[in-house]
């Protein structure tokens, strides 16, 4: 918005290209007005790497200013240069200008006397056009150099808004990348998706409007303000009483609608959520004949969404007509005082003119300013979302000099481990085990028992509170995670597949595989059969979530990745629901395969894994009940007894069919 | 887009009429002030007639003021038309929405009828709040403002022809080519955005292989490639500002210039310049005003569009004339030579599908995936209806039977146990709001969920997250199984909803079931052979056809497909 001559009086303010001013700026203004400052202090000092580009922006901005200011003055002189033309066309040709003044005083004509005093005639001579072709050539090449300027400016700011968003960005990915698992599980994941784009776009239009305005705004008017004491320190005067009254206009009307506009976000979020949820289960929605309640639900969010809007739109919107009133007020007070000193002599008329322009732009800034404040407190709300992501703890770091574990063999051992998810909640108090190399360690227990706490401590995706875990007698708290997780390969019930192909797909975490390696992987996990039959075999490509390949397909694909990896350790979950049985027979062959020679933690879901098991875990409410092998688990009567009993002897898989296989 | 905002203007059209009128007002003293302003520097400044200042100065307030009230209650009523246009739309919306069927919603897809709902009205509501001001205004005050500049000279005003095709012509080359950018800027954003949703759905896959780095170039492929998009599209606006700018202060460079010469060949007074000049401005700030109003318009056409494609959707399943001799036998359920074919699908998902479940019993449907179960147990309350062949429920024909009284003969547990962020007890009262606690403690129990939910210290009233996140699988299939139940209805639908459960709470669970809920119909959609054993009546299914119906005994006689599957499943758990 630089280089902006002001507009007519009653005009509308300009705005900036993506949307500006009162009317678009609807985004909330934060609750936490007093985070406000720390946020933008953090958020300044974010800007720090692209400090020349900023210092470049700033100047470039100034230097604009200054010439855009300078316009009406240059314009002033030249409509100077024509008024004194017409004026002294009106002088006899022979009589020298203070013949004339002294002529219009012998008619009692003072004010006229002491007008015409004040000009520069060369009586008779008419306009002189050259004159005025100087000045109008200096404001020509002033407004080009200005336009200039300010498109360097902004495309500079350009790059300095996008590559501190691309920046930001970057830094939410990494941070992500260092959270404990605990976070995510904790966290829903619309509410990061939505900090890292929409918030950080909201981030990104706030800067990029409000920064180049503000510099320009300001600039503006301490510029516009030196012209106008130049020009006439008393005009000046009372165009700067106008500051104080708009800037109380300005308050009182955002003090209002803030509330609104907090409660319109607040609404948003709630219908937002609502309609998520009835989508999300419609046809529930319809057939629990809920659609009513639904729409009745929906309404009431709607309407005080609307009522919130509504009001936060009019209020602000406000402010324009206000302040425009105000500059109006300033502008007659000019017009009047202005005309006196012109009458009086005490000034020109072209400097009238200049100073009504001034006015003009002096007011217009700060209407804009205004609408900046307002915007910029919907950034600082987004900008303290992102904060506080950037802010979470992290997972302490991996010690530089940290133990490798080099070719494990898969012994590990688990020393007195304890692990609670909240301090007050018990779950696993004290629990040894060790698992010798190619041993298989069925975890059972009925549903919700929290077998997958098990693999999250493993692998470290949760710290253990004390005790210790050791692979091949290695302290996992004392090696890197990477190297702990290499020694697992993990096969979990919820497949993971990215948008790829086939073969990156297999090849996840094992980059350099050849063709042959990944084939091999496939035939090994009876995938390569199903792979073959799609059209273009390997390089098929996934969609997000690998949702045109059946659930038995993508079980299949993950065992695949977890051969080629080739771990010592594996993580197995055999429940298999959702899949037909020509599938599940593969799946539990290939998993047969796969553990074949190596450690093996498997929740277990088989009576015969779970035979033949070397030790079993058994689970119930989120912690260890019993461990030992079947025949002593059997024997001694417990938990494992009733859970046997209660789920084999009724599982008609083995027993209540009474069909036995020819 | 226009269709779509005259539809929902059209209430307002009073309104409209009010705003409109006010604009002409505002329109009206906009152009009336730099005439005053002239009047001030011809007749006042320049002969030095304070007086003479004073009065017309207190004309201009007077005006100002009018123009202030005319300005403020415009944008009382165009905020509030706007708004009330946004909130019109979200309820059509979502009341249309609530009325298709569950095909018609996922060929939409859920995500994005959901930032339609909000995200795409809110586009449009605010091109609607500017527009009702900008949009009047703008033309208005510039075709006033072109004809007062020709009352204050006609050879002047020439040059309007020469400033405002050029000014549009700027407008009109940058709007062009930053259209295809944001669209391709909002496809980049969905690819962040896709990029990241797999990084925290694969979380722990992602750290188990160590890829958290090879992760992080990825996104840093799509960050760059839309920091470089948007990079494009805001250095292209940077130039639309200073370019208009170096027109408009051209054009005032003009005005004196070509203005001085009239005035000094006296075809004009001084005084008219700057008048002109003011109008001149005002002029090009209109043109101005439209194009920010303009620059809204590509990304609100694109939502409207949007929002278009679902307002054009008619539910494919509507209510046709009811029978009143209607149902004759409650809780029975019928194929009758029932084909279904997906729309443009290819080959038929069912085929010759004929069944009976007969009152009180308990059903299963077995089959592998793909052998259209799921299809076939959608058909029975209507949430498809069939290409070819009859549904009846109850002796009667589904299509004629008003659908909220034909769903009220159901208790349906989908696939996805899916809960609604409340509280149990809002949950339970989900299909039926009179439900007494009493009534919800029963279905508690026989869903095997009372215990766990009697351990939570507010019971009934404890909170369930949004999906039921805060619930493990098998508690929230529980969940959902006795909300069906509270539903007392007279026929279950089980559609694949024990998989999360362990033995033993399955075993209890039928157990309970068959016990407790003995008039009812039962049918059950199975992987598994062990979950279908005891019924009734077995229907297996492969490749959209039924193979083969009766008891378990009667099949493994009669049917070579469930001996093969039971066989598998024996094999697998041999294994």
């Amino acid at each position: 918005m630089s280089s902006m001559r002001p507009g007519a009086p009653g005009g509308p303010p300009p705005r900036g290209p993506m949307g500006g001013g009162p009317g678009m700026s609807m985004m909330p203004s934060t609750e936490k007005a007093k985070n406000f400052k720390a946020s933008m202090r953090r958020f300044a000092h974010r800007l720090r790497p692209e400090r020349g580009v900023a210092v470049a922006v700033f100047v470039l901005g100034s230097v604009s200013v200054f010439l855009t200011v300078l316009g009406p003055k240059i314009l002033g002189n030249a409509t100077n240069v024509i008024f004194d033309g017409i004026v002294s066309l009106r002088i006899p040709a022979g009589m020298t200008q203070d013949q004339a003044v002294a002529a219009l005083r012998a008619q009692g004509e003072d004010e006229q006397a002491d007008m015409v005093a004040a000009m520069t005639l060369t009586p008779g001579q008419g306009v002189d056009f050259e004159a005025l072709a100087r000045w109008l050539a200096l404001a020509a090449v002033l407004y080009l150099i200005a336009s200039l300027l300010s498109w360097a400016q902004n495309y500079l700011m350009a790059g300095v808004t996008q590559r501190t968003m691309y920046r930001l960005r970057e830094e939410v990915d990494a941070k992500l990348g260092r959270l404990p698992l605990s976070y995510f599980d904790s966290t829903p994941r619309g509410d990061l998706l939505s900090r890292v784009t929409n918030d950080i776009d909201n981030i990104s239009t706030t800067l990029q409007q409000t920064l180049t305005q503000l510099v320009t705004a300001l600039l503006t008017v301490i510029g516009v303000l030196a012209m106008m004491i130049w020009i006439s320190p008393i005009l000046a005067l009372i165009s700067v009483l106008t500051v104080p009254l708009s800037f109380v206009v300005t308050m009182l009307i955002a003090r209002k609608s803030k509330p609104h506009f907090v409660g319109q976000w607040k609404w948003t979020g709630s219908l937002n959520s609502h309609v998520e949820e009835m989508f999300s289960g419609h046809e529930l929605v319809r057939v629990y004949g809920h659609r009513d309640a639904a729409i009745v639900d929906f309404d009431s969010s709607n309407e005080k969404m609307y009522e919130s809007s509504f009001r936060a739109q009019f209020i602000s919107g406000m402010i324009q007509p206000a302040l425009t009133f105000v500059s109006n007020l300033n502008y007659v007070a000019i017009a009047v005082f202005g005309g006196m000193r012109v009458a009086s002599g005490a000034m020109s008329l072209g400097d009238v003119q200049a100073f009504i322009q001034y006015s003009r732009q002096f007011t217009m800034p700060i209407t804009q300013i205004a609408g900046v404040a307002n915007l910029l407190q919907s950034g600082a709300a987004s900008a303290e979302r992102v904060f506080e992501l950037l802010d979470a703890s992290e997972e302490e770091p991996d010690d530089s000099d940290a133990a490798r574990i080099v070719d494990p063999a898969g012994r590990i051992s688990l020393e007195n481990i304890r692990f609670r998810y909240h301090e007050d909640t018990p779950l696993i108090d004290d629990l040894s085990l060790d698992v010798e190399p190619g041993q298989t360690i069925a975890i059972v227990g009925p549903t919700g028992a929290g077998k997958t706490t098990l693999v999250n401590l493993l692998m470290r995706f949760y710290e253990i509170q004390a005790g210790r875990i050791l692979i091949d007698g290695i302290n996992t708290h004392d090696a890197t995670r990477e190297d702990v997780r290499r020694c697992f390969g993990m096969v979990l019930q919820d497949t993971w597949l990215f948008e790829g192909t086939i073969h990156d797909n297999i090849a996840y975490g094992a980059e350099s595989a050849t063709q042959e390696e990944v084939e091999a992987a496939a035939r090994a996990s009876y995938a390569d059969h199903f792979i073959r039959t799609l059209p273009e075999g390997y390089e098929s490509k996934l969609s997000e979530q690998g949702e045109n390949i059946s659930a038995g397909e993508r079980q299949l694909l993950t065992i695949a990745r977890a051969f080629l990896a080739d771990p010592a350790v594996l993580i197995l979950d055999e429940a298999t629901s959702s899949v037909d049985t020509r599938t599940e027979v593969l799946i539990q062959r290939a998993m047969s395969n796969l553990r074949e020679g190596r450690t093996s933690f498997v929740i277990a879901h088989r009576l015969s894994t779970i035979r033949n098991a070397d030790v079993i875990l058994v689970m119930n409410r989120g912690s260890i009940v019993e461990q030992g092998n079947h025949e002593a688990l059997m024997e001694a009567g417990g938990f494992y007894r009733d859970l046997y009993e209660s789920q084999f002897t009724e599982s008609p898989d083995e027993v209540a069919t009474g069909f036995t296989p020819e | 887009m226009i269709p779509l905002l005259r539809t929902y203007l059209r209430p307002y059209r009073g309104v409209l009429v009010v705003i409109s009128l006010l604009l002409l007002v505002q329109a009206f003293t906009n152009l009336y002030l730099p005439n005053l302003n002239a009047d001030i520097i011809n007749n006042g400044v320049v002969t030095g007639d304070i007086a003479y200042i004073v009065r017309v100065g207190g004309v201009m307030l007077l005006i100002s003021a009018i123009l202030g009230v005319a300005s403020i209650v415009t944008v009382y009523y165009s905020a509030r038309t706007a708004m009330r246009v946004g909130r019109d739309m979200r309820r059509d919306l979502f009341t249309r929405v609530e009325s298709l069927s569950l095909g018609q919603v996922n060929a939409l897809g859920v995500p994005s009828l959901i930032t339609r709902n909000t995200n795409d009205v809110q586009q449009l509501q605010m091109l609607v709040m500017v527009g009702l001001t900008m949009m009047v205004l703008a033309p208005v005050t510039a075709v006033g403002a072109i004809i007062m500049a020709i009352r204050e000279n006609a050879q002047l005003a020439l040059l309007l022809i020469v400033v405002i095709p050029l000014m549009l012509a700027v407008i009109s080359i940058m709007v062009f080519k930053a259209i295809p950018m944001f669209r391709a800027m909002q496809t980049k954003i969905d690819r962040v955005n896709l990029v990241l949703r797999e990084n925290l759905t694969g979380i722990r896959v992602i750290r188990a292989f160590n890829q958290t780095d090879r992760e992080e170039v990825r996104f840093e492929g799509s960050n760059a490639d839309l920091t470089d998009t948007a990079l494009r599209v805001t250095r292209l606006f940077a130039l639309i500002l200073p370019a208009l700018m170096l027109i408009m202060n051209l054009s005032s460079v003009a005005v004196i210039w070509f203005g001085g010469h009239l005035v000094a060949d006296g075809s004009m007074p001084i005084g008219n310049l700057t008048a002109f000049l003011a109008y001149i401005m005002q002029i090009l700030m209109s043109v101005m005003m439209a194009v920010m109003t303009l620059m809204m318009v590509p990304r609100a056409s694109a939502s409207a569009d949007r929002i278009n494609e679902v307002l054009a959707t008619h539910p494919d399943i509507v209510d046709q004339v009811d029978d009143p001799a209607g149902v004759t036998t409650p809780g029975l359920v019928e194929f009758r030579d029932v084909d279904f074919r997906y729309p443009g699908a290819q080959e038929a998902i069912l085929q010759d599908i004929t069944i009976t479940f007969e009152p009180g019993t308990t059903n299963a449907i077995l089959g592998g995936t793909g052998s259209g179960k799921t299809t076939l147990v959608n058909l029975i309350p209507r949430l498809l209806d069939t290409t070819q062949g009859d549904v009846l429920v109850g002796g009667h024909d589904v299509r004629l039977q008003p659908q909220e009284h034909l769903w009220k003969r159901f208790g349906i547990v989908p696939q996805k146990a899916f809960l609604f962020s409340g509280t149990i007890a809002s949950n339970m009262r989900f299909g039926r709001p009179d439900a007494t606690n009493a009534q919800i403690w029963h279905a508690l129990e026989v869903a095997q969920a009372a215990d766990f939910v009697r351990e939570l210290p507010e019971t009934l009233e404890a909170p369930v997250d949004q999906g039921g996140a805060n619930f493990s699988g098998g508690q929230r299939q529980r969940l959902a199984i006795a909300r069906a139940i509270v539903r007392d209805p007279e026929v279950y639908i089980f559609d694949d909803s024990f998989s999360a459960l362990d033995y033993a709470t399955d075993a209890r669970l039928r157990r309970a079931l068959s016990d407790e809920i003995s008039g009812a119909t039962i049918i059950i959609v199975a992987q598994r052979v062990s979950s279908v054993v005891t019924a009734d009546h077995i229907v297996v299914m492969d490749y959209g056809r039924v193979v083969g119906q009766g008891t378990h005994e009667e099949l493994l006689e009669s049917c070579e497909t469930y001996r093969e599957i039971v066989a598998s499943q024996l094999e697998v758990a041999a294994s």
